[in-house]
């Protein structure tokens, strides 16, 4: 059974809401649309007060640079266009929209019918590309990096093989395993247009062993189906956080492996993009539909229902947990994705983005970290961790504030995985540290290019 | 013998010539460092804070001497010696040491845990910066004091502290040089260096929140809703609002304190002032008693 070589650890899956089929939630009373709901500039709003918008209806065009643009999913009447109270826990620029009806732009196919790429005809690539940098797609994994940009491979490298993230390594999470099994042929047409895009032969899906109804759903359809779907094959891996690491899937399915910053993944001739993403993309290509909805899971040991939404990205989490069967009274934390990687909110009255994948109720009990004790140099952190660092001593070199030493130990690798302060048996914040170290370095290094252009 | 005579000779010989080689070589590739540098040096405090914004004190010697050649000593300033000691590096060099204002930290959040309720609860590393990172804080203001204490950690002259009451740090302005240390610390840039005023005296916006008024005054009940009252009773133009937060200008205020009696939210206030005469005071307390 395939996996990553390096590190990696075993949290208790709690896949609480596997069996339960998406459901379509509601409509918000009032959507918000943040303009910093991706990697990069933010995207600038082209509505104001008053305007009448639809399903579809561009909210803010891409910023400069770096940028996708933000589209609204519901129709009404733009509130204000101001700073909004978003995830981060800080305010920042949104287009809050009163709902009224849900009228939908004509230009969109609202059809759930099978498109195919013999549908399209012979659509360029250029045009595909082109459909999804206009739809405004990102990672939907929760990194959120415009899509666009990585299906345009740098001059000198080329796509080898396209890696569909499948993995869902997170525990708790189960959105992109029930769009596997509810969408599964529209993901391979996803898959087919990526290949078309960026001009690759082979097409991989690594699906975590966790999952064998999708795993075989899937291998069944390709076996059916191979003349239409040439060169996709699915691939199982082993169970092992952190597997849907863009690094670690590479390396699980075709072992290779990422070189340390700036090389990226198409250095090796990689393409990863998440299932969702994948799905996204053949909404927008095929049927001309803006990211305007996502899956999003919402569950916890005391959630009454923990279930798949179908949910308009600008819905409050409020309601998701109302139609999820409330908030459970024994609530200590709720943890914006998954339970690893993800973020406490600081309120329920943040809205779905592109990249909320999950939300997360943890009991009072859970979410309490145990108490601090020394290091005893049990050196578990460093065979956790799936980049082969150090994370005891790069969150001592943090404590002493020796910046150099984090930079010649590859802090800038570290992808933020929590794997090291999970496995700690003294409960060390090694992640707190590492996280601000990074960020140090990161802003060291770039100071100094900076200057070596200036000179 | 021959065998002791041809070794000496030898030795010497070879030492004779590395002799030789060294005391060209010191000749040729000698580094000539300006003696006034380590006099400089000398008379700087060697806490080596950084607060002059040179590496150490010994970068500050070298940054005065070449100032001193090129004819002005303007903007070097020793924070942690202060002014009698840039006037012994002036001496040094042969210069006169301009006048500086002396400087102090101010801790531009009042948010106590009374006036600030706590709404979560954190319970990572304990440090500003991770919090920051992490999210907007313990409380709903995303720009007042996180409360974990990088500012006093940075502190090389234990100036600062935390006051366990108030969950503030507050500075000993003994102590304090400006090296500016903590304000670097600071994630959210709560602390800011400022000229201490005549006599110490200083009048101050204790705030830092850049929300609008009504979300400032959910967060918080002696934040600055920038409703504009201190700009219309300041006589001087010293107070300007940017960003809903106001500023008061140390070198125009005037220290008369009418923006302080006309702050709503108590977010104004006044350092080192003797007491206030009180007079309307005892009149108006019996009153109260009446009405109840």
């Amino acid at each position: 059974m395939k996996t990553f070589n390096i590190g990696g650890v075993h949290p208790a899956e709690n896949k609480l809401s596997a069996a339960s089929p998406i459901r379509v939630a509601a409509l918000p009373k009032q959507a918000v649309f943040s303009m910093f709901q991706h990697i990069g500039a933010p995207a600038v709003p082209v509505v104001k007060k008053g305007d009448e918008v639809k399903v579809g209806t561009l909210l803010g065009e891409a910023g400069k640079g770096l940028s996708v643009p933000v589209f609204s999913s519901v129709s009404g009447k733009v509130n204000k266009v101001d700073a909004v109270l978003d995830s981060s826990g800080t305010r920042r620029m949104a287009v809050v929209v009163d709902v009224e009806g849900d009228e939908w732009l004509d230009t969109i196919d609202r059809s759930d019918k099978l498109v195919t790429m013999k549908d399209l005809g012979n659509i360029t690539a250029e045009e595909v590309v082109n459909r999804i940098k206009a739809a405004g797609i990102v990672g939907m994994g929760g990194a959120t990096f415009p899509t666009g940009i990585k299906l345009m491979p740098p001059p000198g490298t080329k796509a080898e093989a396209i890696i569909v993230n499948a993995v869902e390594c997170e525990p708790y999470l189960t959105a992109d395993h029930r769009l596997m099994l509810e969408k599964p042929e529209q993901i391979l047409v996803g898959v087919q247009l990526i290949k078309h895009a960026v001009n690759c032969p082979k097409a991989f899906i690594g699906i975590e062993m966790n999952k064998p109804d999708a795993i075989k759903l899937l291998t069944d359809l390709l076996k059916e189906k191979a003349a239409q779907y040439p060169g996709i094959e699915v691939v199982p891996l082993k169970v092992k956080y952190p597997q849907g690491g863009e690094k670690q899937l590479i390396d699980a399915v075709i072992g290779r492996q990422v070189p340390a910053p700036p090389a990226l993944p198409i250095n090796v001739g990689a393409i990863v993009q998440n299932v969702g993403t994948v799905y996204a993309i053949y909404e927008a290509v095929t049927k001309n539909k803006p990211l305007i909805e996502r899956i999003i899971t919402v569950t916890g040991k005391s959630v009454k229902q923990p279930s798949n939404f179908l949910a308009r990205i600008g819905t409050p989490m409020q309601q998701l947990i109302d139609e999820a069967g409330g908030l459970p009274e024994d609530t200590g934390k709720i943890i914006g994705g998954g339970p690893m990687m993800g973020r406490a909110l600081m309120s329920l009255e943040v809205p779905v983005t592109k990249g909320s994948s999950g939300l997360l109720l943890m009991t009072e009990k859970e979410s309490r970290r145990g108490e601090v004790s020394p290091c005893i140099r049990c050196a578990k952190c460093v065979s956790a961790c799936p980049m082969g660092l150090e994370p005891y001593l790069l969150a001592s070199y943090t404590r002493l504030k020796d910046w150099d030493g984090c930079e010649k130990n590859d802090v800038t690798s570290c992808i933020e995985c929590g794997s090291c302060a999970f496995t700690c048996p003294s409960n060390r914040p090694l992640l707190d540290n590492i996280r601000v170290a990074k960020q140090t370095v990161m802003g060291i290094i770039k100071a100094r290019h900076m200057e070596a252009i200036k000179k | 013998m021959n065998v002791i005579l041809i070794a000496v000779i030898v030795l010497g010989g070879i030492g004779l010539v590395a002799a030789l080689i060294l005391f060209f070589a010191g000749k040729k590739f000698a580094v000539h460092e300006d003696e006034r540098i380590a006099q400089v040096a000398e008379v700087l405090p060697q806490a080596n804070c950084g607060g002059c914004g040179f590496p150490g004190c010994s970068g500050f010697a070298g940054a005065c001497v070449k100032a001193a050649d090129k004819g002005s000593l303007e903007g070097l300033l020793c924070p942690v010696g202060g002014q009698p000691v840039m006037e012994q590096v002036a001496a040094i060099l042969g210069m006169t040491a301009e006048a500086s204002a002396p400087k102090v930290a101010v801790v531009r959040c009042n948010g106590t845990c009374e006036s600030r309720p706590r709404i979560a609860e954190f319970d990572g590393a304990q440090s500003c910066r991770v919090q920051q990172m992490l999210g907007s804080g313990e409380t709903a203001c995303a720009y007042g004091c996180l409360g974990c204490g990088d500012c006093v950690a940075a502190c090389q002259f234990d100036a600062i502290r935390m006051n366990p009451e108030t969950g503030l740090p507050e500075v000993d302005e003994e102590k304090c040089t400006a090296c500016g240390a903590c304000s670097k610390a600071c994630p959210r840039g709560i602390i800011e260096i400022r000229l201490k005023g005549l006599k110490n005296r200083r009048v101050v916006v204790l705030c830092n929140n850049k929300d609008k008024g009504a979300q400032t005054r959910k967060a918080c009940s002696v934040g600055c809703i920038a409703c504009q009252k201190c700009v219309k009773v300041c006589k001087f133009e010293a107070i300007t609002v940017d960003a809903n937060l106001a500023y008061i200008d140390a070198e125009k205020c005037k220290l008369c304190r009418k923006c302080e009696d006309e702050c709503p939210q108590n977010a104004i206030h006044a350092f080192n002032f003797p007491p206030k005469k009180e007079k309307p005071a005892p009149n108006v307390e019996p009153a109260k008693e009446k009405e109840a």
